[in-house]
């Protein structure tokens, strides 16, 4: 079966410096895949390619097993609606309640009644662990963590065949980041859909990858199981682990 | 009446029912409440809003008899706790009619109230600048200056020239009429140096700065940038709005002077074309008949105009919320309070000054 993202050879170039340089990374079907490196390491970078948002300076991409950009402009949107992202600001529309931005994906999609948009909305609302009194306030009045879950919330209205998730658990307490994965782990054995989600957080990458990929150094270093990535011989992995573990471990000493 | 047992079977997601949901609903409409019994093991997947249409089809409650595989399980509990859709009835009464007449009193105090609180800050912020100087915000203040006037300058001298030939021409053919050609001088030199010129500067910088103005607020306001001012202890009175206030102070005679030499060069080319009366004599007569009260008028309404805009629109950018909507409803509300309040002001100084640099004959 094709991979679901196939990133062959991508290079970038942004503000006169090479952000991604060769790099290479296969998605398949039903993965729940961790990108994880540095800040700045163009981990945000690599989600907006994917999307279509951003084009690399070389270098090709598919989606679906199609290329990106192929196709007639319908034909790209039908390949996009089949995806959600969650950005790493929220990117809630700020003229809009929380209700109407989880009911935007639902609405443009077309053929549900709003009353089925009503329960489709307030369900993922309840999943992403927040109240229907929530459900009308603006963006502008939503705490930082809330700003995330209705964002979330908002990624997972079509319930995608793709997830991709910007630090989808940054900002959230210790509680709501293990419900997130949860979450996203029932919805992934119900739905079997792919997640890519960039992540600084060694609980949730634990939790839920079940492979990971290490960004470092312009290209992927490293990919597999946590265990495999783990035991790779490369000082930036090393260093990267053993920083996280020394403050997992601080309290209990 | 019941039928058999409804067979389910391949993927009932979202994305694969749309283009048969129109038939797939009918069908339900019809089965949804008589099936006898639900077979859905053959159902290879299922999201939410399949899981949704099915448990609304069987009349929100599961039916009797229904063979739901382990795999669906999970799916069908969440639509089935998904809260019921409440809507709260409309409050209808004496009180809500009372609130609508209210609303727009309301609203202009409350306008009323901001626009004082910012124009009491803005004068304690001046006055506090007085006894520290080393605070004066000169880059803003220049910044406001360059773009407010310099960049002005282009747009300002066509509009100008052009509205100066529009004038001339009319008046001349009237003025031809009863042979008092002369007249084109004054008409032109106290109509563009007292009213047009900066009537029409005005409005053309409430349209460009003043719009530039308030979105500029507004848009701090979105991302938090006027809260990152504050925190930092640098006040938004003092270093966005009071250079942009002394900027239009400033700048507006010199656009004023700028838009009423090119009316008046319009004037001049088309009193030359249309009566023959060369450009040498329009400008010496010009210093004859036309008092210079009329260029200080001139200044001082541009002043009294640019301070207006100025004003007007960070009022309305300090009033903006953080979201897109608030953003462009506050700033086509700030360009049209701004041209209002200088066509207002305009009439009351025209009144105020009625007595001076008209010559009576
Ligand atoms: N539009 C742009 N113009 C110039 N440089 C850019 C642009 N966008 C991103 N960059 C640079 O590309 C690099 C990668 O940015 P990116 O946002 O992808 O990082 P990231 O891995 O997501 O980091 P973080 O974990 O902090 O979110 C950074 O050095 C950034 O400065
Ligand atoms: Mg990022």
């Amino acid at each position: 079966m094709s991979p679901v993202v196939s990133l062959c050879d991508i290079s970038t170039r942004l503000g006169g410096q090479w952000v991604h340089r060769g790099l290479t990374l296969d998605v398949a079907q039903g993965e729940l895949m961790a990108l994880v490196g540095g800040s700045g390491a163009g981990k945000t970078t690599l989600l907006r390619q994917i999307t279509g948002l951003q084009r690399p300076t070389s270098g090709a991409i598919e989606l679906f097993g199609e290329p990106l950009y192929a196709g007639r402009r319908s034909q790209r949107f039908a390949r996009l609606r089949r995806l959600g992202m969650l950005f790493q600001q929220g990117a809630l529309f700020s003229a809009l309640t929380v209700f109407d931005n989880i009911a935007f994906p639902l609405r443009e999609f077309g053929g549900l009644h709003e009353a089925e948009i009503r329960v489709l909305v307030l369900a993922k609302l309840g999943q992403v662990g927040l109240a229907a009194q929530h459900a009308t306030l603006m963006p502008a009045q939503l705490s930082g963590g809330m700003v995330k879950r209705v964002a979330l919330a908002r990624a997972l209205a079509l319930e995608p065949e793709l997830l991709l998730l910007d630090e989808p658990t940054a900002g959230l307490d210790p509680e709501r980041s293990a419900a997130f994965v949860a979450l996203i782990r029932q919805l992934h054995a119900e739905l079997g859909f792919t997640v890519v989600f960039v992540t600084h957080d060694l609980d949730t990458l634990s939790a839920l990858a079940t492979r990971v990929a290490v960004l470092a150094e312009r290209r992927i270093l490293a990919s597999g199981t946590l265990d495999e990535v783990h035991a790779t011989e490369h000082p930036f992995i090393q260093k990267f682990f053993r920083y996280h573990t020394t403050i997992d471990e601080t309290p209990a000493e | 009446m019941t039928q058999g047992c409804a067979h389910l079977a391949g993927d009932w997601s979202l994305a694969a029912l749309r283009p048969r949901l129109p038939v797939l609903r009918r069908l339900l409409s019809v089965h949804g409440l008589q099936a006898a019994g639900w077979d859905l093991s053959a159902v290879t997947r299922m999201d939410s809003f399949g899981a949704l249409l099915l448990w609304r089809a069987w009349g929100m409650h599961e039916p009797a008899s229904v063979l739901l595989p382990p795999a669906l399980q999970a799916v069908m509990q969440r639509v089935r706790l998904a809260p019921p859709v409440q809507s709260a009835p409309p409050v209808r009464d004496w009180r809500v009619a009372l609130r609508a007449l209210g609303r727009p009193g309301l609203l202009i105090a409350s306008h009323a109230k901001g626009f004082l609180l910012m124009l009491g800050s803005v004068v304690l912020e001046a006055a506090r600048l007085v006894y520290r100087p080393r605070a004066i915000p000169w880059r803003e203040f220049s910044a406001a200056f360059y773009q407010i006037g310099v960049r002005a300058l282009p747009i300002a001298a066509l509009v100008g020239f052009l509205i100066g030939i529009v004038l001339a021409y009319l008046s001349a053919l009237q003025l031809r009429n009863f042979g008092a050609d002369a007249l084109i001088i004054n008409i032109l030199g106290i109509g563009i140096l007292r009213e047009l010129g900066p009537v029409l500067v005005s409005i053309l910088v409430a349209g460009r700065s003043g719009s530039a103005i308030t979105a500029q607020l507004g848009v701090m306001r979105v991302t938090e940038e006027l809260d990152a001012l504050a925190v930092m202890g640098v006040s938004a009175h003092q270093r966005l709005i009071l250079p942009k206030v002394l900027a239009m102070a400033l700048v507006m005679p010199l656009l004023v002077l700028w838009t009423s030499a090119a009316a008046l060069g319009g004037g001049m080319v088309a009193t030359q074309l249309q009566l023959e009366i060369g450009w040498q004599h329009f400008v010496v007569s010009l210093a004859q008949v036309v008092p210079v009260q009329n260029l200080v008028i001139g200044f001082i309404k541009g002043s009294v105009f640019g301070v207006a805009i100025a004003l007007v629109a960070c009022h309305f950018g300090l009033r903006i919320q953080p979201n897109t909507e608030s953003l462009s409803r506050n700033t086509t509300a700030a360009v049209v309070a701004a041209i209002t309040s200088v066509i207002l002001l305009d009439a009351l100084l025209a009144v105020m000054t009625r007595g001076i640099g008209v010559p009576l004959r």
